[in-house]
């Protein structure tokens, strides 16, 4: 006897929040993002990414290596990009140093890669816990040379999701490196996410070498001897980062309408100054936070515009004082202050809103 | 090779390689660069290989090596062309791939590339030209620099006791498993380069027959940076060069494994 099939049509499900740690997290977003090769090397505290990949890009068919060092890693990176590939590096903080040299040469040989830096304690081997000292290396530094580098820093494990999306689009369009700038918290903690995987489009035709079969031979290359040449290079080099900064500055704002006081953070420090916020505003301080997600193109003119009506600019990193300077050279109509904790300690909520007190007090208006 | 065409009714027996492109080399007299460049393009000719090469440039005098061999290029960071051409494998297993490297570039500020992409035993080869100097930079000491040779960083001579030895490093590459092939030869006599052709020829052929790394140490000139003739430098490398770095193959594990040694 058959059973006539019915078919019941049922709401779709509102997607659940998965609890993904933040390196997890980021592996799964390059893999969904399509990323073809990963070259890595063990360091504290992005391991997971590369244990994760370890095990699921050969699942995949795809290409995964742990090199022999940083500079292998990204050197290797380097040639598979070359050959078109939508590769992925990951380190951390003196894994970076070792990486600034690749940095460079690709960047001049307009390479596109996304390269995801979870941040440590500095200087020199420092520690492993949450930093956001290498703010400098990412946006001013790296490698030798007369060039720039998006970087991108996310202050969620959702954002950082959708951010290696983001990299490697970035990365592709303008056939440059793209930094992924997160700190150690943001590589180790957990949270609920709803995961915005995301394929970008990826056309390697215009660089790609696949051998000089039926066209003429291609040269990937950073050398132009002849000083005509380099500086008609650089000039080229020089447009592309002016369009990335007019068309790639990314930034978020929360309660700045009414904020006379406008904090400015980025990554983990932003969370801490959220709270942080909420906090100074239930004790009647008009705060508002200035979220810098592209740290390179800095959001300069957004920044000055948001401090337009504030008495107190305050600056919160988990640094020593970088990102402060571009901060200083964006406003010019208010003080800035600054705030922040190294070596691995993360600012606590209070010292943050003791911060805020002192920053109000001092610009009170003279009656 | 255009040879055994015939025009008119002669018949050309030695010509350009197709992949060699006709233009006048940068490198200075008596270099062994453009001997070695036209043995790599007569093999990539002969193997029908170009359209499917990708080759891997590495700092020194031979950057320039695109700009004479017609075929697809990425230029390396100083050292680390072996990893370059490990991305390039990996992401494109089907090109044939070789790096063209100095010894400065190889056995200084490279080892580490190099020593790690023969125990992966990278599907490459590597086509290392030793002529213990960096000649590039004006003829400073190399790691395969002989003992009490003249540079303008070792002005008293090489001394052990100051600077050490030279490294024989396709030696120590060869005693590893993922090296399929290596030898050393020398571009001293029409002998000699025919040797280190068919060195190339078994080195390029070992990629093609499965994984595995290949390496081919070419001893070759620098006459500018030696301070000799064009003449004597060949003379110096058959008389003294050899005798610390000896010519020959050094392993063919693929030989090896077919019993035929």
């Amino acid at each position: 006897m058959s059973v006539p099939r019915v078919t019941v049509e049922r709401p779709a499900a509102a997607p659940r929040p998965q609890l993904m740690k933040g390196n997890e997290a980021m592996a799964d977003a390059a893999i969904e993002a399509g990323c073809d090769a990963y070259f890595g090397y063990p360091i504290t505290p992005q391991a997971e990414l590369l244990e994760r990949l370890a095990r699921r890009m050969p699942e995949l068919g795809r290409v995964f290596i742990q090199a022999e060092s940083e500079i292998g890693a990204i050197n290797m990176a380097l040639g598979a990009a070359a050959t078109g590939a939508r590769v992925l590096v990951s380190t951390s903080s003196p894994g970076m140093s070792l990486m600034a040299e690749a940095m460079s040469y690709m960047s001049g040989s307009e390479l596109p890669m996304l390269l995801i830096n979870v941040m440590r304690g500095g200087p020199g081997l420092g520690s492993i816990g949450p930093s956001q000292s290498d703010y400098f290396q990412a946006t001013k530094g790296h490698g030798h040379g007369d060039y720039r580098v998006p970087v991108l820093a996310p202050a969620s494990i959702a954002e950082a999701v959708a951010l290696v999306a983001d990299g490697f689009e970035i990365a592709a369009r303008y056939r440059t490196p793209v930094i992924l700038l997160a700190d150690g918290i943001m590589g180790q903690a957990m949270e609920p996410v709803v995961p915005a995987f995301r394929t970008p489009a990826w056309d390697a035709s215009a660089w790609e070498l696949t051998g000089a079969d039926g066209r003429s031979p291609r040269v990937v290359r950073s050398l132009h001897l002849l000083p005509e040449d380099l500086e008609a290079h650089n000039r080229h080099l020089q447009a592309k980062f002016a369009a990335i900064t007019e068309r790639e500055t990314r930034w978020a704002g929360e309660q700045l309408d009414d904020a006379e006081i406008v904090v400015v953070a980025y990554g983990t420090a932003a969370r801490v100054a959220r709270t942080a916020i909420e906090r100074a505003r239930a004790a009647g301080l008009r705060a508002g936070l200035f979220r810098p997600i592209s740290l390179w193109p800095f959001p300069t003119a957004a920044l000055a515009i948001a401090a337009r009506r504030a008495r107190a600019i305050v600056a919160l990193e988990l640094s020593a004082g970088q990102m402060v300077e571009d901060v200083r050279l964006a406003v010019d109509t208010a003080p800035v202050f600054f705030h922040g904790r190294t070596g691995g300690m993360v600012p606590t909520p209070g010292e943050v809103v003791d911060r805020l007190s002192i920053a109000w007090a001092l610009t009170a208006p003279t009656p | 090779m255009t040879a055994g065409l015939r025009t008119d009714d002669r018949r050309v027996v030695y010509g350009r390689p197709a992949l060699l492109t006709d233009r006048s080399t940068h490198y200075c007299p008596g270099c062994g660069h453009g001997i070695i460049h036209r043995l790599i393009a007569e093999l990539l000719d002969e193997l029908h290989l170009g359209p499917k090469t990708i080759g891997v440039a590495s700092v020194g005098c031979s950057v320039f090596a695109y700009d004479y061999l017609g075929i697809d290029f990425v230029e390396s960071p100083h050292g680390r062309a072996p990893a370059v051409a490990t991305g390039v494998r990996r992401a494109r297993p089907d090109a044939f791939v070789f790096t063209y490297q100095g010894d400065g570039d190889l056995a200084a500020i490279g080892t580490a590339e190099i020593v790690h992409a023969a125990a992966r035993g990278e599907r490459i080869t590597v086509v290392f030209v030793n002529n213990g100097i960096y000649g590039m930079t004006g003829g400073q000491m190399a790691p395969t620099t002989l003992l009490g040779q003249h540079t303008t960083s070792s002005p008293r001579g090489r001394e052990s006791a100051v600077t050490g030895f030279p490294i024989p490093i396709t030696e120590m590459l060869a005693i590893l498993p993922g090296v399929v092939y290596a030898a050393r030869g020398s571009i001293t006599d029409p002998g000699q380069i025919g040797r280190t052709k068919a060195m190339i020829r078994r080195a390029f052929e070992s990629q093609l027959a499965g994984p595995g790394l290949s390496i081919v140490e070419v001893l070759s000139t620098c006459p500018v940076g030696w301070g000799m003739t064009p003449t004597e430098s060949m003379a110096h490398v058959a008389n003294d060069v050899t005798g610390v770095y000896p010519l020959g193959v050094l392993v063919d594990r693929r030989r090896m494994a077919m019993g035929e040694v």
